[in-house]
């Protein structure tokens, strides 16, 4: 009952985001910040978590498959693939999901426990568009650079195991990455990932912006909306997936 | 003017408003007390539209609030300024942006008209200029409560909602706020409404007292009326500290 009433709820806060800013000036203002807050600073983590995955992927891919009959490119293949296909849509997007999704809540939810939010209404402004539509186009807008270069820095982490270990060459790894190279598979991630964004955003505000009571609410809204927002996005990995790939 | 006509609120099957009537004049501090938990802050919350009535009208000079659309409710916030309790600036903005926000927002001003608006209701309000760059959380709460009626008169409301104005203040600073209140009031010849526990702003700046009691109004009067009332309720509300006995007697 309650997963029905809060969908309604869902998506008649949308209809208030999805409408025209009463000043665009405002919504121009509000937009690059966003994309700063939610999309530049979002960088670091990206950087560090491809690195090291795209490092360890490489690692344990040519260790299991320690096999004559397999060509020597294959670990770079696969390395390559499984960061496209899943690591820098999918997983970046579970570990952003943590990242920006809290953050939007626990600031959507503080000015809504602090009478923010009821500022805004008494002055006649519509805060769900004011406040969330900056937001979610900023994020959305800026994931599939996010991706991209995720995708670019997760080969790197890998090409470096050629460089500083003898685990692989990076001659081999080098031919991996570029052997049967299918470029739909990057649309594909791109596609996932803007799916993604909007889900992280949207229902991280969803959450933000119908917290009720103190500080242990607001936690609380955080927390909701990361779990669920990772479990939408799980369960919409599914649906692209079979509707793009199968 | 604002005229509430036997409105009923309730939460969950528990009614907080019961068939209240109360007329709220131009010009007037009115001022809504009462007990915590009586209903005031429901009151003023439905009045101001956060909270829909289940019946009644609720007469903004005529034009009745319930019967409006969402944009029309939205055009009549525009002639809205509310002060919160906890003052609700945006801790993101600045003292001067958040005076020009609603500027910003809803008048057709240049960036120069909007600056020299929100000096000017700045320095209506008594603050300093140096404290026009800082953030809410860099002043005090006194301060923040005059930043908060600065915005709330930035575009010249005809309806001003005060809620619990003197809440977190000391008994100076809570004066000062109160005849702020009340000077802008006559001033701008605007209709305003206090909810309020502060029995010495009842007394500074009570034209006309609404008490509330159970979800109901239980008398209504001004300050000097006040002192001549057989309601138990009342002054047993009003008159609860020694020193408010004692001011009661020496009226009598």
């Amino acid at each position: 009952m309650s997963l029905v009433s809060d969908t309604g709820k869902y998506i008649l806060l949308m209809k208030r985001v999805f409408v025209m800013p009463d000043r665009w000036r405002m919504f121009f203002r509000q937009f690059p910040k966003e994309l700063e807050k939610l999309g530049l600073q979002s960088l670091p983590i990206v950087v560090i978590i491809s690195v090291f995955i795209g490092a360890i992927m490489t690692i344990q891919t040519k260790l299991n498959t320690e096999n004559p009959l397999l060509p020597s490119y294959s670990t770079g293949l696969v390395t390559r693939d499984t960061l496209l296909l899943e690591f820098s849509s999918t997983i970046m997007c579970l570990i952003l999901a943590g990242k920006v999704g809290s953050n939007i809540s626990s600031e959507i939810g503080t000015m809504r426990i602090t009478e923010q939010i009821d500022a805004l209404e008494i002055m006649g402004v519509n805060s769900a568009n004011y406040l969330i539509l900056p937001k979610i186009s900023a994020f959305v807008v800026m994931m599939p650079f996010l991706v991209i270069f995720s995708m670019a820095v997760g080969l790197i982490g890998g090409y470096l195991v050629g460089v500083f270990t003898d685990i692989i060459t990076t001659a081999d790894y080098l031919l991996g990455i570029q052997y049967a190279f299918i470029p739909y598979y990057v649309f594909y991630s791109i596609v996932k990932s803007l799916a993604f964004a909007f889900i992280i955003s949207s229902v991280a505000a969803f959450y933000g912006y119908y917290a009720y009571g103190g500080a242990l609410d607001v936690g609380r809204a955080s927390t909701n909306a990361v779990v669920n927002g990772s479990i939408l996005i799980l369960f919409f990995n599914l649906l692209i997936t079979n509707l793009m790939l199968n | 003017m604002i005229e509430v006509k036997n409105i009923d609120k309730s939460f969950d099957g528990n009614q907080v408003l019961k068939n209240v009537s109360v007329l709220f004049e131009t010009g007037k501090t009115n001022m809504i007390i009462g007990a915590s938990g009586s209903g005031k802050t429901v009151l003023m919350k439905s009045i101001i539209g956060l909270h829909r009535i289940d019946k009644g009208r609720i007469e903004y000079d005529g034009r009745n609030l319930p019967d409006m659309k969402m944009n029309d409710i939205r055009l009549l916030r525009r002639e809205v300024g509310m002060l919160f309790q906890g003052s609700a600036l945006f801790d993101s903005l600045s003292v001067l942006e958040n005076v020009i926000y609603p500027l910003e927002m809803f008048a057709d001003m240049s960036k120069e008209e909007m600056k020299e608006r929100a000096f000017f209701c700045l320095k209506h309000v008594n603050l300093e200029e140096k404290a026009f760059g800082l953030t809410p959380a860099e002043i005090s709460g006194g301060m923040q409560k005059r930043v908060a009626i600065a915005r709330a008169i930035a575009l010249e409301p005809k309806y001003l909602f005060c809620d619990e104005p003197n809440s977190g203040l000391d008994p100076k600073t809570s004066l000062i706020i109160d005849k702020l209140i009340h000077e802008l009031t006559h001033e701008l010849n605007i209709t305003t409404i206090i909810n309020s526990h502060d029995m010495n702003s009842v007394m500074e700046i009570g034209e006309n007292i609404i008490f509330f009691e159970n979800g109901q109004k239980a008398w209504q009067g001004n300050k000097d009326e006040i002192f001549h009332v057989d309601n138990e309720s009342l002054n047993d509300f009003v008159f609860a500290s020694d020193l408010f006995k004692k001011v009661k007697a020496t009226n009598q």
